[in-house]
């Protein structure tokens, strides 16, 4: 993505327009530069790709033309904001689905050139890294951050904002994918986290146990598909398959998650020196992680920083302050926009 | 009055500016080049005409069918203009838009428009001159196997238009047999086509608020 820089000294506040349509919420809200978060608002497609067990790209196109606007509207009137006070548009360019990455360029780049204020294109990720910097107290630099979400599975070594040094990753399924798959194979709803973790709170431990993939070898890469085979065929030998088994496995499974995704964090702390640890991207919603990574805070004498839970799922918020943070940068959007469905954070820097 | 024009439903891309009588226009063959030219394109023109988005009356687009993508592209950068200039936006079926461009570029009264939908479909519309000088749509529109398009009611004089007469040459030629005497599949659609139907529509009153306006995709089978 071609970022121009421009000379004009910003003298007014800034007041960012930030738009979120990467996936399946369509999502809005404005950040201002004194006043921090004014306003969000965030529609789920959730209910309608659940019959299809994951989302379906073109219907998520077509429902982010349908309430994009919408959500714009209210977002301004709940921020009690003009439109000739925004001083910015911010929306996700990628990574994501095309098509629905697409409608919100389109639709916050022509606002931008309508309104005459600049726009960027942000990358969803950094927008997820960013977002625990909406919270009172934020995380200062440098720091560790473990981004897991539905597509991805990270330790990044954040130096400052643009400075990403990707320490590993996981090697096929995203953290956020497998428990989206596992649920799926134990009949639980979609999106499968929320589910397991629901589920998971009437399980028993100890009655099933499953590997700390890649626990065992050295490095900071991780691999979520094989654990997903292993909960399959567990779950596939149990003659009675009821309530309270498919609640030891999703037990289990959590379990096995989280003891992973804390070791190599530990390991990423010890490797880099950081003091600083933050937690971003969805499965950082599951309240059993929250209390772990506090915990392991706690013993190595380490700061751990999380957005709220919905700040961990896609919003707009993170989406407007990440895009507050580039245009105060300098950056800003030609008139030609594009979205880059698959784009890597380091090429930020 | 003023308004602004965007089509990006099929691969070209183009933006026209009526101002008071004057069209001006951009217009390039690019596919998948929509997102980058779009805007570009309305900036130019309205630069040239020393307007300011603000300054618009309305804004137009093409509908669709056509390609998704294209049509959504359209649809949200006019959703998001008109909605900043807070006027109100007059969607236009960009199968009639083919069919106006044939007519106000060659004269033809009649045409059967056909875009190739791809998967051995076409998005398929029927199209007579009415006494407005705008190209009237005869029954509805529909997506279908290019063999099973519905007819005209009328034999004769009928002339195709649209690249699904490319794609599907044979089987349309048959279907249309005695109905349709040639085709042109080499004509793209323009901008500024879309704007005789915007302002009869602005005329009437018939526009809608921008948050309210969506493509129509014609092809809901996606699945
Ligand atoms: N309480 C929870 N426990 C575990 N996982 C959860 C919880 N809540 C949400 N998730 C998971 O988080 C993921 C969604 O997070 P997010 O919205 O950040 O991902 P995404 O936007 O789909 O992917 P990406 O941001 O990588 O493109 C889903 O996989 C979901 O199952
Ligand atoms: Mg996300």
């Amino acid at each position: 993505m071609t970022k121009i820089k421009f000379c004009d000294v910003v003298t007014m506040t800034m007041r960012i327009l930030g738009i979120e349509t990467s996936c399946d919420e369509t999502a809005v809200a404005i950040y201002d530069e004194t006043q921090g978060l004014l306003a969000h608002t965030l529609y789920s497609q959730i209910a309608l790709h659940a019959k299809y067990g994951g989302v379906v790209p073109e219907l998520a196109s077509r429902d982010h033309v349908r309430k994009l606007l919408p959500l714009i509207k209210e977002v301004l009137h709940a921020a009690n904001t003009q439109p000739h006070e925004i001083t910015g548009v911010a929306y996700t360019a990628g990574p994501g689905l095309v098509g629905a990455l697409l409608v919100g360029a389109a639709t916050g780049r022509s606002l931008a050139w309508a309104w005459r204020v600049p726009a960027i294109g942000v990358h969803h990720m950094e927008g997820h890294l960013l977002a625990p910097m909406l919270e009172n107290p934020a995380p200062t630099f440098p720091f560790l951050a473990l981004l897991v979400s539905g597509g991805h599975t990270q330790l990044i070594e954040v130096q400052a904002i643009g400075r990403y040094r990707l320490l590993g990753e996981s090697i096929d399924d995203a953290a956020g994918e497998a428990f989206d798959k596992v649920a799926k194979l134990l009949g639980l709803g979609y999106p499968g986290g929320p589910a397991i973790a629901r589920v998971a709170q009437q399980g028993k431990s100890g009655r099933f146990t499953f590997s700390r993939p890649m626990t065992q070898r050295p490095g900071l890469d991780l691999s979520f598909s094989g654990l997903k085979t292993q909960v399959l065929t567990t779950w596939q030998a149990q003659t009675i398959q009821d309530e309270q088994t498919r609640a030891d496995i999703a037990l289990a499974f959590e379990e096995a998650v989280i003891d992973t995704l804390l070791i190599k964090a530990q390991r990423a702390l010890q490797q880099t020196g950081l003091k600083t640890l933050v937690i971003a991207g969805g499965v950082g919603a599951n309240q059993w992680l929250r209390t772990r990574l506090q915990q392991l805070a706690n013993e190595l004498n380490i700061q751990v920083f999380y957005p709220r839970p919905i700040f961990c799922t896609d919003n707009g918020a993170m989406i407007a302050y990440t895009g507050y943070v580039r245009l105060k940068a300098g950056f800003q959007e030609p008139l030609s926009f594009n979205v880059q469905p698959r784009w890597s954070m380091e090429s930020l820097n | 009055m003023k308004l602004l024009a965007l089509e990006t439903s099929t691969e070209a891309c183009s933006c026209a500016l009526y101002v008071d009588g004057t069209i001006s226009q951009r217009a390039e063959f690019a596919p998948r080049k929509h997102a980058e030219l779009i805007l570009p394109m309305a900036e130019q023109l309205l630069a040239e005409a020393q307007l300011l988005p603000a300054q618009l009356d309305g804004v137009t687009f093409g509908q669709g069918p056509g390609s998704f993508t294209g049509v959504r592209i359209a649809c949200s950068v006019a959703q998001g203009i008109a909605f900043a200039a807070n006027v109100p936006v007059a969607p236009v079926s960009s199968l009639a838009a083919l069919a106006q461009h044939l007519y106000q570029t060659q004269g033809h009264e009649k045409i059967c428009v056909a875009f190739d939908a791809r998967m051995k479909e076409v998005y398929w519309g029927i199209y007579q001159l009415n006494q407005q000088g705008l190209m009237q749509l005869q029954g509805e529109e529909c997506v279908c196997a290019a063999h099973q398009v519905p007819l005209p009611d009328e034999k004769n004089s009928w002339v195709g238009v649209g690249s699904g007469w490319a794609a599907y040459s044979e089987a349309l030629s048959d279907r249309l047999a005695g109905y349709v005497q040639h085709y042109d599949s080499e004509i793209y659609l323009h901008a500024t086509a879309l704007i005789p139907f915007a302002l009869a529509m602005f005329a009437q009153q018939q526009v809608y608020p921008a948050e309210t306006v969506t493509p129509v995709y014609i092809r809901n089978k996606i699945i």
